[in-house]
């Protein structure tokens, strides 16, 4: 006789767990991303409804203006004054001029090379194709080129400074004035930190009088007053003082950048580098500079930002940069009324420029962190 | 062992040297820069001094906050000048601050279309040149508003149109100077509760509204003084006369394309340092106060925006004195501002060295008086280390 329990029967009733109930329909999809981000609670849904109402009333109107009332193709008379639509074929008729300015037509394909030289440099650094020291080496090289090909002489004909305009003067006075100011900015942040209390003073007079005040003043000053300051005889055409101006100007800034990073490294490197035996010089080119200009990469990416930005400012000592031949463009007797066209083109090329350098500088930041 | 091997090897002596070497190239430079000054003054035949400052000007101004006419002094006019850049400082840091603030809080609002905008604003704005934004707004916004017959208002007594804004001007009566008086005294006191409140919490726990109680106290005795003094102060409305309306305050559309623009591009940036600021508190920290319970406001006001300080003020001066000298911008779309006053200036006597270097002096100033009021404020929110 064996003693059985009642549950040793094979058939044992076996603990199996319900499937989990799916989420609440709310919470969940389309619904539930619309109810935590749009409508979760009273005063975000009135935020939401209100920055809905502004869409509702902005976009379709901006959509309209600039596709589907705009005019594409046709003459001078196929927007009419008055007329609703954005007119692109104004700004396809000034398109050489508001990329190149005057100049003259028949040696067009050199400022062409040249951009297209300066573009694909400018990819090549975007996409991280080649290592950091030979894209710098690269830049300084590639410059002068570029300028041989729009200035001319060597063989070129060569072409008037007063001719150059446009999107091309904007971004040649932005990249001379960055690889230039960034070793002079260089320099400046070194003697801030210098131990000659001499040098120091300098360095910090110069650089907090140049960030004290506004560019404007620093472009009068190089447009009027420097040529107060050279030799009798000698004159130095506006456009390369306006130059001078944008450098000085810049490697205020770079300084104040650079003088950032090299606070970040730490004493210790510089013993080190001193009991390997290495001068200043030395210690700074190979052991502190690379590190500190790296640490602030992000930043100075940002600074080349805020000087293409700046460059805008030279049509005030009356050079015709990119924004320059806009507001000329839109001053055109047989173009009038189309001051809207010309600045939103004017923004919109501004735009990408820029907010592809600050992408480039993110990506930049987010490699520094991966390390 | 030489002198000059003893240079080469660094030390004291050679620090001393290429100190003096630099002193003495410098002050070499700048005697040359001196002589050819003069050298050039002299051929171009143009003065140099100050003596210009007590000649007539003779040049309008189309906005000026005191009175003035043309045969008033260069002086006198670039006097003008600086009263009007420090106006738009003024105003324009205000209006920063606050738009500054609601973009900041916006892009990290848990609301993704309120944040998704204020980052197009953001990223739209930031990528795009302060001048033209001027333009823009100056030609565009403003030059296309309706001519005075048309006018658009808004409300009673403001009309746009492409001359201005025209807006009730306040006319100030005697007495009236017993509100501004009660308006203080009601700062004084709101502040005091403030401080008495905050004393006493720490000591009993107990939280009292001082916020409302000051707004309270702040609102109630002017408005009060007000009415008892027999409303000291009635409006004077644009009236259409002619071609243009006359009377009423008005604001040109120089000034108001001026202050726009800069106000929306420097509020930009202050929104981003807003934007890092508050989330540069710990996320702990949220949920710590949350889990005890601590209300929504409170968190905002007590945890996050103390810390967000220390992170927002020093990147907000900068943004701040930015905002100062980008005001030279009024000269490319004719606000009258001191460095367009100045450019008149130097066209008609050519005297550039004074007026930049008084420009420049300007400047310098005030952003060094920005710099001590934020330092100081700045000194109030950092962390003290007990």
């Amino acid at each position: 006789m064996s003693f059985s329990p009642p549950w040793s029967g094979t058939n044992l009733p076996v603990f199996e767990p319900q499937p989990s109930r799916p989420a609440p329909r709310q919470t969940v999809g389309m619904i539930g991303w619309l109810r935590s981000n749009l409508f979760n609670g009273w005063f975000n849904s009135l935020l939401t409804l209100i920055a809905l109402g502004f869409l509702w009333r902005i976009v379709p109107h901006l959509l309209s203006w600039a596709i589907f009332d705009a005019v594409w193709t046709g003459g001078p008379n196929a927007c009419p004054p008055g007329y609703q639509g954005a007119c692109w074929i104004f700004i396809f008729d000034k398109f050489r001029v508001l990329m190149l300015g005057l100049y003259p037509g028949d040696y067009l394909w050199r400022p062409i090379l040249a951009g297209g030289i300066f573009f694909a440099l400018a990819a090549v650094t975007v996409f991280h194709l080649l290592n950091p020291k030979k894209l710098i080496a690269l830049w300084f090289l590639l410059t002068l080129p570029v300028y041989w090909l729009i200035a001319g002489g060597l063989g070129l004909t060569a072409v008037d400074q007063s001719l150059w305009g446009g999107l091309m003067l904007s971004l040649g006075l932005a990249t001379i004035g960055v690889l230039i100011s960034l070793p002079l900015g260089i320099l400046l942040a070194l003697g801030r930190r210098s131990n000659f209390a001499v040098i120091r003073a300098i360095c910090v007079g110069v650089i907090e009088l140049i960030r004290g005040v506004p560019l404007i003043t620093i472009l009068f000053m190089a447009s009027v007053m420097m040529p107060l300051f050279l030799p009798v005889g000698l004159n130095i055409n506006n456009l390369l003082r306006v130059q001078i101006g944008i450098i000085l100007f810049s490697a205020a800034y770079m300084a104040e950048v650079v003088r950032g990073g090299l606070q970040a490294i730490p004493l210790e490197q510089y013993d080190a580098a001193k009991s390997l035996g290495l001068n200043y010089w030395k210690t700074s080119a190979l052991i502190v500079l690379p590190q500190a200009l790296r640490h602030v990469m992000p930043s100075l990416i940002g600074r080349c930002i805020a000087l293409f930005k700046d460059t805008s400012l030279v049509i005030i000592v009356g050079l015709l940069d990119f924004l320059g031949m806009v507001k000329a463009s839109a001053q055109d007797p047989e173009w009038l009324g189309h001051d809207a066209e010309a600045y939103v083109f004017c923004a919109l090329v501004f735009w990408i420029i820029c907010f592809t350098m600050s992408r480039y500088g993110h990506s930049l930041e987010h490699q520094k962190k991966e390390e | 062992m030489n002198i000059l091997s003893r240079i080469l090897k660094g030390g004291r002596l050679a620090g001393l040297v290429i100190q003096f070497v630099v002193v003495a190239g410098s002050v070499y430079f700048g005697y040359l820069l001196f002589r050819n000054t003069q050298a050039n003054l002299e051929a171009r035949n143009i003065a140099s001094g100050f003596g210009f400052f007590s000649v007539e000007a003779g040049f309008p101004i189309n906005s000026a906050l005191l009175p003035y006419t043309p045969a008033d002094t260069y002086g006198y006019a670039f006097f003008i000048g600086i009263l009007n850049t420090l106006y738009v400082a003024f105003l324009g840091i205000i209006a920063t601050t606050f738009i500054g603030i609601i973009i900041g809080v916006a892009r990290v609002s848990s609301n993704w279309l309120v944040a998704k905008l204020a980052e197009i604003y953001v990223e739209t704005l930031r990528n795009v040149p302060l001048l033209l934004i001027l333009f823009f707004t100056y030609s565009v916004v403003l030059g296309t508003l309706p001519g005075p017959h048309v006018s658009l208002s808004p409300f009673f007594g403001c009309f746009i149109n492409n001359r201005g804004l025209y807006l009730p001007k306040p006319l100030f009566q005697n007495h009236f100077g017993f509100v501004l008086l009660a308006l203080a005294l009601g700062v004084i006191i709101a502040v005091m509760v403030w401080r008495w409140s905050l004393s006493y919490q720490d000591r009993t726990g107990v939280a009292i509204p001082s916020g409302w109680i000051g707004s309270g106290v702040i609102i109630g005795l002017p408005v009060t003084t007000y009415f008892v003094m027999g409303r000291p102060l009635s409006w004077e409305i644009a009236v259409l006369k002619g071609f243009n309306f006359q009377g009423g305050l008005v604001l040109r559309p120089e000034f108001s394309a001026l202050m726009i623009g800069l106000v929306l591009y420097t509020a930009a940036f202050v929104g981003e340092n807003v934007r890092s600021g508050i989330q540069s508190v710990d996320v702990g920290q949220l949920d710590a106060a949350k889990s005890f319970g601590v209300s929504k406001g409170i968190i905002m006001r007590r945890i996050v925006l103390p810390q967000a300080f220390r992170v927002i003020i020093p990147a907000t001066t900068n943004d701040y004195t930015s905002l100062v000298k980008n005001s030279s911008l009024a000269v490319a779309i004719g606000y009258p501002d001191m460095v367009s006053i100045g450019g008149t200036i130097i066209g008609q006597n050519d005297q550039a060295i004074e007026i930049i270097g008084l420009w420049m002096a300007v400047y310098l100033a005030i952003n060094l008086v920005i710099s001590i009021i934020m330092n100081w404020i700045n000194s109030k929110a950092q962390l003290v280390e007990c």
